[in-house]
């Protein structure tokens, strides 16, 4: 037993002394739990745009394409044209925001192009999420983004063209300002 | 009509059946009635409703034995209001601080998920040293912290910015609910992952339906968030995030995201749907804030509320107060629209970002009134007045309605949601 426990001792001397060598003091207090994750793996799940297009995918649409696809997969929900309803309004309401009746859409709200690829294809269709192509949610975005009048008939979407799409409300966003209301 | 507003009326307008059958069904939501009652000195033994239908007194047979999962008594029906994307905690009819399980208002965004919680994985990844993945038997190991925390849905009593809306103070205010929360602070865990010098943002992303997704400034979350796996001491409720949730203290329902699993550091707001279409606020000059996390200082009676009637006599004012920013220090009530206000008396403890329960006992007169509460915290904010709040951010922002919330109290002693 005296001896297996040295013989233990040792091992484990030896084990930290050819791990000691890469361990910074932030790491001593680590706990030891979860597992190392490949590339692979964290390619399946990482799956969110961000605005500067890091994240988009290979493929490519147009407009006409996705006006197909909206019509079979969208326009139950959204209307023909996006306006319509009777989920979310996706088009028009430009101008609207000051009025008495402000209409928040894609074209009138949104600050960022990207933000159509990420949420269309974390959550759309709502009875099918995550199920369109690449190329589907490109074509999508090219629609909806010409139904805002905001890209050309003519335009394709993909990793290059998206993120430099300028939406009209981009510069409609502050900061947090509270508090703001004076202490009556 | 809400289903529920029977439940909530006394019973003097439903005849002497319903009367009859108060004692047994409905006394715990109808305190107000009952405790002018136990002041005119009417509740004797003698005077007790008759046993309904055939079953035995209780104390001559025996009751039945231990069950493995506890349910409430039967006949007591108080229920969240259910739409389609959220419940509603009916606060009218419970006590103290702690919401059940239960009953914690819901909200999301393509339903509840079904996860088994030995598949389920927290990913953490992007400017980080090590990418990993965590298990939750991993994160039940690391060293756990439990807080009875306030959630708010930063939409609660948003569709009152267009003026009295709800009937119930569950219809105003049932988007929050209050539980004790158990598990590893994220700072925990990301720092068994290692975060890169540049790394300034958190995005945090459910494995729900709608793969919920927020951006968190990581500076603030790694004071006090916690990724949680306990609620009110067991398993959290599916609803809730089973099995792991983040738990943002003071912040808006929406950061706080369920189902948590994938945790990843970038250089800046990954700007998705959820944080500039959605839980922004208009404001009338057409700019929109973004980031609003914290759930500034609050308070709403809950009993006597919209839905209720009272009888003349004593009252005991009572609701609940809370803030993002900290503690309650005070809540005052009015109940005379605003004109006069008094100190309530708040029942300890007093947490920091928590519900704290007040009360106020009151006389009433039987005369037309409004009842208010106003809530100041341990940073000196005070609960803005309607009037004042409108005049700072209009009525289009839906989101982060704090104001005084009146309840009128009429000849009857009918209680209706008002604006003043």
């Amino acid at each position: 037993m005296c001896r297996s426990s040295r013989a233990t001792s040792i091992i484990l001397v030896l084990g930290l002394l050819m791990v000691s060598p890469s361990i910074s003091v932030a790491e001593e207090s680590r706990y030891g739990l979860g597992l190392l994750v490949g590339e692979a793996a964290i390619k399946a799940w990482d799956i969110d745009v961000n605005p500067t297009g890091i994240g988009l995918p290979p493929g490519r649409g147009t407009v006409q394409q996705g006006a197909i696809i909206y019509e079979n997969k969208c326009a139950a929900c959204h209307g023909p044209t996006g306006i319509e309803g009777p989920k979310d309004r996706l088009v028009g309401g430009q101008g609207s925001l000051t009025t008495a009746q402000p209409i928040k859409t894609i074209g009138s709200y949104w600050p960022y192009a990207t933000t159509l690829y990420d949420y269309i294809f974390r959550a759309m269709p709502f009875t099918a999420p995550q199920s369109l192509t690449s190329d589907e949610v490109y074509a999508l975005v090219a629609w909806l983004l010409h139904q805002n009048g905001i890209i050309p008939k003519d335009a394709v979407m993909d990793a290059r063209t998206l993120p430099a799409v300028t939406m009209p409300n981009r510069g409609g966003f502050v900061s947090d300002p509270r508090p703001d209301v004076p202490i009556h | 009509m809400n289903p529920f507003d029977g439940e909530m009326r006394t019973s003097s307008e439903e005849g002497t059946e319903q009367e009859a059958r108060i004692d047994r069904r409905t006394w715990l939501t109808e305190v107000v009635s009952l405790v002018g009652v136990t002041a005119a000195g009417l509740i004797t033994p003698a005077l007790l409703p008759a046993e309904e239908g055939a079953s035995p007194a209780p104390t001559h047979v025996p009751g039945r034995g231990p069950s493995p999962y506890g349910l409430r008594a039967e006949g007591e029906t108080v229920q969240r209001l259910t739409t389609a994307t959220h419940s509603l905690t009916p606060h009218q009819s419970l006590h103290g601080i702690i919401t059940p399980s239960a009953l914690h208002f819901e909200r999301h965004h393509n339903g509840v998920p079904s996860i088994n919680p030995d598949r389920h994985r927290l990913m953490m990844h992007g400017l980080v040293d090590r990418p990993l993945t965590f298990a939750m038997n991993d994160l039940v190991r690391f060293p756990s912290v439990t807080r009875t925390l306030f959630i708010e849905c930063s939409g609660n009593s948003g569709h009152e910015w267009k003026g009295p809306t709800g009937k119930t103070v569950q219809e105003t205010h049932g988007l929050m609910s209050t539980s004790e929360w158990t598990g590893v602070p994220l700072a925990t865990v990301l720092a068994e992952s290692g975060v890169k010098p540049d790394a300034s943002w958190v995005l945090a992303e459910g494995s729900d339906a709608a793969a919920m997704t927020r951006s968190l400034p990581l500076t603030e979350v790694l004071k006090d968030a916690l990724l949680c796996y306990a609620q009110n001491g067991e398993a959290l409720r599916p609803e809730q995030g089973y099995p792991l949730r983040l738990v943002i203290p003071g912040w808006e329902g929406n950061t706080c995201i369920k189902w948590i699993r994938r945790i990843k550091l970038g250089t800046a707001p990954f700007m998705t749907r959820e944080e500039t279409s959605r839980y922004t606020d208009l404001m009338p000059d057409g700019k929109s804030r973004q980031f609003t996390f914290v759930m500034e200082a609050k308070s709403v009676i809950t009993s006597p509320s919209g839905g209720q009637r009272i009888e003349p006599g004593f009252v005991e004012i009572r609701g609940l107060a809370w803030s993002g920013l900290g503690s309650v220090r005070a809540v005052d009530v009015s109940a005379d629209g605003g004109r006069t206000w008094h100190p309530t008396q708040l029942q300890a403890p007093v947490l920091p970002r928590c519900h704290t329960r007040f009360r106020f006992g009151w006389h009433w007169n039987g005369d037309e009134t409004i009842i208010q509460s106003r809530c100041t915290d341990e940073t000196g904010y005070v609960q803005p007045t309607r009037t004042a709040l409108v005049a700072s951010r209009g009525t289009h922002s839906f989101y982060h309605y704090n104001a005084i919330h009146s309840w009128k109290i009429d000849r009857q002693g009918n209680v209706t949601n008002v604006s003043v």
